[in-house]
């Protein structure tokens, strides 16, 4: 079970960095919510795997930390309300530059037709 | 135990929701009572500096939870500057505002006081994962309030920073988590107990989440590699917010004073300064890079914003050292850069009110009005900020000068810092004589009148630096003594074995 919940975090974190770094907002929104789930697994792990443990210290010999499963649910309310401000303030990004470039730069529009080219150049 | 430590938490927080309640109040109203929240939180901030200057430190348990369980507020002498820093600041860049800068926008005296309030938990809190929980707080606020004002200029740069920062937020749990991993516990007095106990393999695990913490710090702070998104997200914000946003780069240099010293410091074994010698090339490194915007900006508040990590440089390379005259000398030049370089901001704004489509380009135009009033005051925060005599950030300075032992570190950070200041100057000299002494004929038709609120607010912040100067004395004493207790981490430590009052019985005692 480590070893697949090991490889889970590693992908979904490896996913979103790639994504963060594109030059698009959506790519980037879908890396920062990647890279979100794979911290919140792996801040969950940090309480150590267990199945069917209590969550109460004395009852059992071995127990489940309850902490991580706190601060998870910290986590993940805090990164919904930041995720839905980047989302909204992605569409403003699109609807002031017209794309939604990260750094609002504008493309250079479609390529100049061979006519146009033509008589440019006379 | 005081219920003083939660009132700097709650004010804010009371008087941000009925702000919010209130959207549709008239403006007189909402501002009178936003600005007497903020006066409430600057009393209370001063009660706790009293308090605190006791040396002792006091602990607010949250549902009485004996620490290390349950979360506590911790009250020390750093803790106490660094609300009375805020409050003052809060309240002059408030007044500020409310001389119009917050039309337009019906949550902004909201959004300002939850901006207040996280930056009071995280000077208070006692615990890891809360700092985490304030830093959240005061940066959704702060993402509010730098699109304030609408403007397409502002969403690139507010892009940037909020997508920087939740990196930096994923980067932080993590940390978190590989600590809590290793030692089972993220409160601060209870890491300090249990890190120099970690051996072996676990030593790497938190040796990592230390350092990505340094990292997340950086990113906060304004450190060189992580600093480029801050120019262009400061210049473009409202003044207020821009003068308010001087603490939060402080935020990012507080937590390192707080949590190093503390937990990775000289006790610490293996761990002992972990970092720190990372840290002093980087902030000299900071510094030249602050400089070299600071010479190279075309606006005055791209101007005021470089000078913003010039002064997290100059602020960090005495604090990595290590020694405790470097830690005073920085707490020294923190309070005066603050108010220094929000007090710039405001001046700017008001300079490019008055300047019509020039704004505040350092490029030629008509003259302005109210010339003599902004220059002075322009001259003194420029003279504050390059560190010249006879205002505080000369002493700030000196001190830091003095606090280095002769050595190699000696050599680089005076000649970075003389060097750094010099240009600096070069720079303010360049833009104030462009832009208040090089004319062309006539003046502008239409300048928007400088009403007093105003003028009174950025007026005292700007002559604060001479109320430094004042009371330097006493302000260095409590700033040694502020080092001081920083550098004995028993006394936090201590604050585990405070007794809690736990009530016999309470049940019985209601119905009786």
């Amino acid at each position: 079970m480590e070893l697949l919940f090991a490889i889970a975090i590693g992908a979904l974190t490896t996913s979103g960095v790639y994504l963060l770094l594109r030059a698009r907002t959506f790519p980037v929104v879908m890396g920062l919510t990647l890279l979100s789930y794979g911290v919140n697994l792996f801040l969950f792990a940090s309480g150590r795997l267990a199945t069917g443990q209590q969550p109460v210290i004395g009852t059992t010999a071995s127990y489940s930390d309850p902490l991580p499963q706190a601060l998870v649910l910290t986590a993940i309310v805090i990164g919904f309300a930041m995720t839905a401000f980047l989302v909204v303030l992605s569409l403003r990004n699109l609807a002031d530059n017209e794309n939604d470039h990260v750094d609002g730069r504008r493309e250079a529009t479609t390529p100049p037709s061979k006519i146009e080219q033509e008589v440019s150049s006379k | 135990m005081t219920h003083w430590l939660i009132a700097p938490i709650l004010i804010p927080l009371l008087g941000g929701i009925l702000q919010v309640f209130m959207g549709y109040a008239p403006i007189s109203l909402r501002r009178t009572l936003a600005i007497a929240t903020t006066v409430l939180m600057l009393v209370s901030a001063v009660v706790l500096l009293a308090l605190a200057s006791d040396g002792s430190y006091r602990v607010y348990a949250f549902g009485n939870w004996q620490p290390p369980f349950g979360i506590v507020l911790v009250l020390d002498r750093l803790a106490a500057l660094m609300l009375v820093l805020t409050a003052v600041l809060g309240l002059f860049c408030h007044i500020y505002a409310s001389g119009g800068a917050d039309e337009g926008n019906r949550q902004f005296h909201a959004l300002f006081l939850f901006q207040l309030m996280g930056l009071n938990i995280a000077f208070l809190t006692g615990d890891l994962f809360n700092l985490f929980v304030a830093f959240e707080v005061l940066l959704i606020a702060s993402y509010g309030l730098l699109m304030h004002g609408g403007g397409t200029s502002r969403t690139v740069p507010g892009l940037h920073y909020v997508v920087l920062n939740l990196a930096g937020s994923a980067l932080f749990l993590i940390s978190v988590g590989m600590i809590y991993s290793v030692t089972g516990t993220l409160n601060m007095a209870d890491l300090a107990v249990k890190i120099p106990q970690v051996t072996g393999s676990n030593l790497n695990l938190v040796k990592a989440g230390g350092m990505m913490l340094l990292v997340v710090f950086g990113l906060k702070a304004a450190i060189l590699p992580l600093c480029f998104w801050l120019p262009k997200a400061y210049a473009r914000a409202t003044a207020p917010v821009a003068a308010l946003f001087a603490v939060m780069t402080k935020v990012g240099v507080y937590a390192i004073v707080r949590i190093y010293p503390l937990i990775f410091g000289e006790n610490a074994g293996e761990l002992a300064n972990l970092g720190m010698d990372w840290l002093f090339p980087l902030a000299l490194v900071t510094l030249s890079m602050g400089v070299i915007g600071a010479l190279g900006a075309d606006n005055l508040k791209t101007l005021v914003a470089w000078q913003v990590i010039i002064s997290v440089g100059t602020l960090l390379a005495p604090i990595s050292l290590g020694s405790e005259d470097g830690l005073s000398a920085a707490l020294f030049y923190l309070v005066s850069t603050t108010w220094t370089v929000a007090a710039l901001f405001l001046v700017a704004e008001l300079v490019a009110s008055q300047r019509g489509t020039a704004a505040d380009k350092i490029v030629t135009a008509p003259k302005m009005r109210h010339r003599t009033f902004l220059s002075v005051l322009f001259l003194i925060g420029a003279v504050a900020a390059s560190g010249l005599p006879p205002l505080s950030g000369f002493f700030g300075k000196l001190l830091i000068l003095k606090s280095v032992e002769p050595g190699v570190e000696m050599a680089w950070l005076w000649s970075v810092l003389l060097v750094g200041g010099f240009l600096t100057l070069i720079a303010y000299s360049r833009a104030g004589s462009i832009v208040f002494w090089w004319n062309v004929d006539g003046h502008l038709e239409t300048p928007e009148p400088i009403n007093n609120r105003v003028a009174v607010s950025t007026g005292i912040l700007t002559c604060l630096t001479m109320l430094i100067v004042v009371l330097a004395g006493p302000l260095s004493d409590f700033t040694r003594a502020t080092a001081e207790q920083l550098h004995d981490n028993q006394g936090y430590i201590n604050i585990l074995q405070t007794p809690m009052h736990t009530p016999q019985n309470p049940l019985v005692g209601e119905i009786n």
